[in-house]
């Protein structure tokens, strides 16, 4: 795609995102708000898993913490909500960071269930300390509110605030992956051995990647609770994770618009699915998930290509129709 | 090059951005509240169809069947009911969700019944905010009568656990003076509620608590609670638990051949879904508590609102079991809905809560003698009288009269 052409899809995806607030109701710009959420948590994870090939099955566990982060230095410390992202993320860097030394010596299967030690013990453990999180009952969180001198309602304060934090970190991790880190990244999922022969460290790699991704989780984390206004532990269960983990497939890995789509997938399908059927909502989700994979095996942000593929192998048909049926008509006017 | 695309960029945005704020969302149609006209009242709840608590779903088909069977005689004063329920599977973030939905999107009249105590706890503030009402919560936590002023949309409709809890300890008090109690309870606001109504009501009496064990909704088993609590030198076992655990928990202790007075908490003495599946000569002496007529019970086969119940249920939700008493609950506090909207002098929300808070009533399917009864700030909680129950045989058999116990 030409920078021009780029530059033109941004600015009308930009322009799109900017009026959603004002052309849905309040309950689905909620709802819309809860994809650019999601969708800062599962680029992070999309960062991990696309592009430096490493599973992990607990990034809910960050995305808990980031939201109990936040909630937590709002309610109990009346922290200024803003203040609240930066401190969610650089503590799940952090915590991602030490996290990833020991954890990251580990190769595939073996870090994708460490990782899934941690989503399942976390909940837990949110329970056990109820002095600070309340426990099961869940906390709580005032959400943030439309400054006076603004024309426009909560919720769509809400949308536009979530939107601009989620541009910025989609554009940083954008120049991320273009940059000298995206490179080592790559090749380290690409070959190790190879990286490493062309002066790659392997293990810094890897951890950097790694606690940025459980940074970006962890924003994640803070903006959902602006946008649920509650945190408990049964919203963090392998569920999230698992639904993360969907999200970048069903997107595309080792894209970023991926992540958008993804999503929107995760918050969307579900919801349907209940609607469509109570009782079966389990059985719909896993079966559109399933034909999603067969109709697209490259992810959302694979179609454009496919499409092309589609076109080009139509093209090569259509001219090789057209080939043979020039014989025929030369022998038929010759008959 | 570059700087034109950027500007045109930001031309666009800011274009786009300044069209859009200025015109703004239309608010409000005017014209009385959303949810309501002279054909049809929208209520919504939120039920957990799906996940561990999903045995509570048959509160939502009881309660539907109610209002299908009003619909069908004509409504409420010509106004059909039409009830929209979503699942949140027992997860108060989904719950959270559902209230928005329901509120924003479907725009209801009113929330009805929307179940389980941490759910209500999550959305109150924000329906209370909306100023909708929120009335006859499917949760018996005393929390929903105790702050009429910071949440005057919200109301309860069951007897409240701290009622319930005295109801046990004037029991004990009266059948078993000097019990030493073991306590399994499930770790949320519901267990504690029960719980800590119980230590406020053997106060000053010879009952003791001598071993204490919880457990949480997500956790798979309760029995190495359970034979911790046998070990200890308990004669009495309060048993505060939602139905799965009830049933392991009763399991449990016939297993261990454990000789305890059980008190099983209201919430989990339902015969179908936790006494039959494990086995009614487990169930033998269990005592528990009530206020609404047993569908098994043969004393009320011939009760007109049992009949009319079981009749009604079979035309308007055939799959449903009438043996089912959540189905029962559903119906009577559907019917104590119905009543309240009755009672409107007009179609608003400020007039349907003047009606819940003005009540003095009996609802048919409720025990002889059991009263929903509201009074503006002086009486906050609906019921607050219940009746003591023993497994005998193949049923609950009630026992002496209705205790009141007023908050």
């Amino acid at each position: 795609m030409s920078p021009r052409k780029r530059a033109l899809l941004i600015a009308g995806l930009a322009a799109v995102a900017v009026a959603i607030p004002f052309l849905f109701g309040p309950y689905r710009v909620g709802q819309f708000t809860l994809v650019l959420v999601y969708a800062v948590a599962v680029l992070g994870l999309n960062l991990l898993v696309g592009y430096s090939g490493q599973i992990s099955l607990g990034h809910g566990a960050f995305f808990a913490l980031g939201a109990y982060t936040a909630a937590l230095l709002i309610e109990k410390a009346s922290v200024p909500y803003l203040l609240t992202v930066p401190a969610a993320g650089a503590l799940c860097f952090a915590a991602g960071f030490l996290f990833g030394v020991p954890a990251l010596r580990l190769h595939g299967l073996y870090l994708a269930l460490v990782t899934l030690g941690l989503a399942i013990a976390l909940p837990q453990l949110i329970k056990r300390f109820d002095g600070l999180t309340e426990g099961t009952q869940g906390l709580t969180v005032e959400q943030p509110t439309a400054p006076g001198w603004l024309p426009i309602a909560d919720d769509q304060f809400l949308y536009l605030l979530c939107l601009a934090v989620t541009a910025l970190m989609f554009l940083f991790a954008w120049n991320m992956m273009r940059g000298q880190l995206g490179r080592a990244v790559k090749a380290v999922r690409d070959g190790e051995i190879a990286a490493s022969t062309l002066g790659v460290n392997l293990a810094a790699t890897k951890t950097l990647v790694f606690a940025v991704s459980a940074g970006y989780a962890g924003v994640g984390g803070a903006l959902y609770v602006f946008a649920i206004g509650f945190v408990a532990p049964e919203a963090f269960t392998l569920t999230i994770s698992f639904a993360f983990l969907a999200a970048i497939v069903v997107g595309g890995l080792a894209t970023i618009s991926g992540a958008l789509f993804g999503a929107l997938f995760i918050e969307f399908v579900p919801v349907y699915a209940s609607d469509v059927n109570v009782a079966l909502t389990g059985v719909i989700y896993g079966g559109v998930l399933i034909a999603f994979m067969w109709v697209l095996p490259e992810g959302a942000a694979g179609l454009p290509r496919r499409l092309r593929g589609l076109a080009a192998r139509r093209r090569e048909r259509e001219e090789a129709e057209t080939a043979t049926e020039r014989p025929l008509t030369q022998r038929e006017g010759v008959a | 090059m570059r700087g034109n695309v950027r500007l045109m960029w930001l031309a666009v945005l800011a274009a786009v951005a300044l069209a859009l704020a200025a015109c703004g969302r239309d608010e409000e149609e005017g014209g009385g509240d959303p949810g309501i006209d002279d054909e049809s009242i929208k209520l919504g709840g939120s039920y957990p169809f799906s996940g561990p608590a999903s045995a509570y779903r048959s509160i939502a088909i009881g309660a539907r069947a109610h209002f299908k069977y009003v619909n069908a005689k004509g409504g409420v004063d010509g106004r059909k009911i039409e009830f929209i329920t979503l699942d949140d599977a027992y997860e108060p973030p989904r719950a959270v969700q559902n209230a928005r939905r329901l509120i924003q999107q479907e725009e209801v009249f009113a929330l009805f019944n929307t179940l389980g105590t941490p759910n209500n706890v999550a959305i109150w503030d924000f329906v209370n905010q909306q100023e909708v009402p929120h009335v006859y919560v499917a949760t018996g936590a005393s929390t929903w009568g105790s702050d009429v002023e910071g949440h005057p949309w919200t109301t309860g409709w069951q007897p409240d656990y701290v009622t319930e809890s005295q109801v046990y300890a004037d029991y004990l008090e009266k059948e078993k003076p000097g019990a030493k109690v073991a306590v399994l309870y499930q770790n949320d606001a519901f267990g504690e509620d029960l719980l800590n109504g119980f230590k406020e009501a053997i106060k000053g009496t010879g009952i003791k608590i001598v071993a204490e064990e919880s457990y949480e909704v997500t956790d798979p088993t309760v029995s190495s609670q359970m034979s911790k609590l046998a070990s200890s030198d308990a004669d009495t076992f309060l048993n505060i638990s939602t139905p799965k655990f009830s049933a392991q928990a009763i399991a449990a202790v016939a297993k261990m051949g454990w000789d305890v007075l059980h008190i099983l908490n209201n919430v989990g003495a339902s015969k179908k879904l936790v006494l039959e599946p494990v086995g009614l000569e487990n169930a033998q002496g269990i005592v528990s508590t009530s206020y609404f007529m047993d569908p098994e019970d043969p004393q009320w086969a011939d009760d007109p609102a049992m009949v009319e119940y079981k009749d009604a249920l079979g035309k308007h939700e055939p799959k449903a079991d009438p043996a089912d008493p959540f189905h029962v609950y559903g119906w009577a506090v559907a019917n104590t809905m119905v009543r309240a909207l009755e009672g409107m002098e007009e179609p608003t929300r400020e007039a349907l809560m003047d009606s819940v808070r003005n009540m003095d009533t009996e609802i048919p399917i409720l025990l002889p003698g059991i009263k929903v009864q509201m009074k503006g700030e002086e009486d906050t909680y609906p019921i607050e009288a219940m009746q003591i129950m023993r497994f005998e045989g193949e049923n609950w058999q009630l026992q002496g009269d209705v205790i009141q116990a007023p908050h």
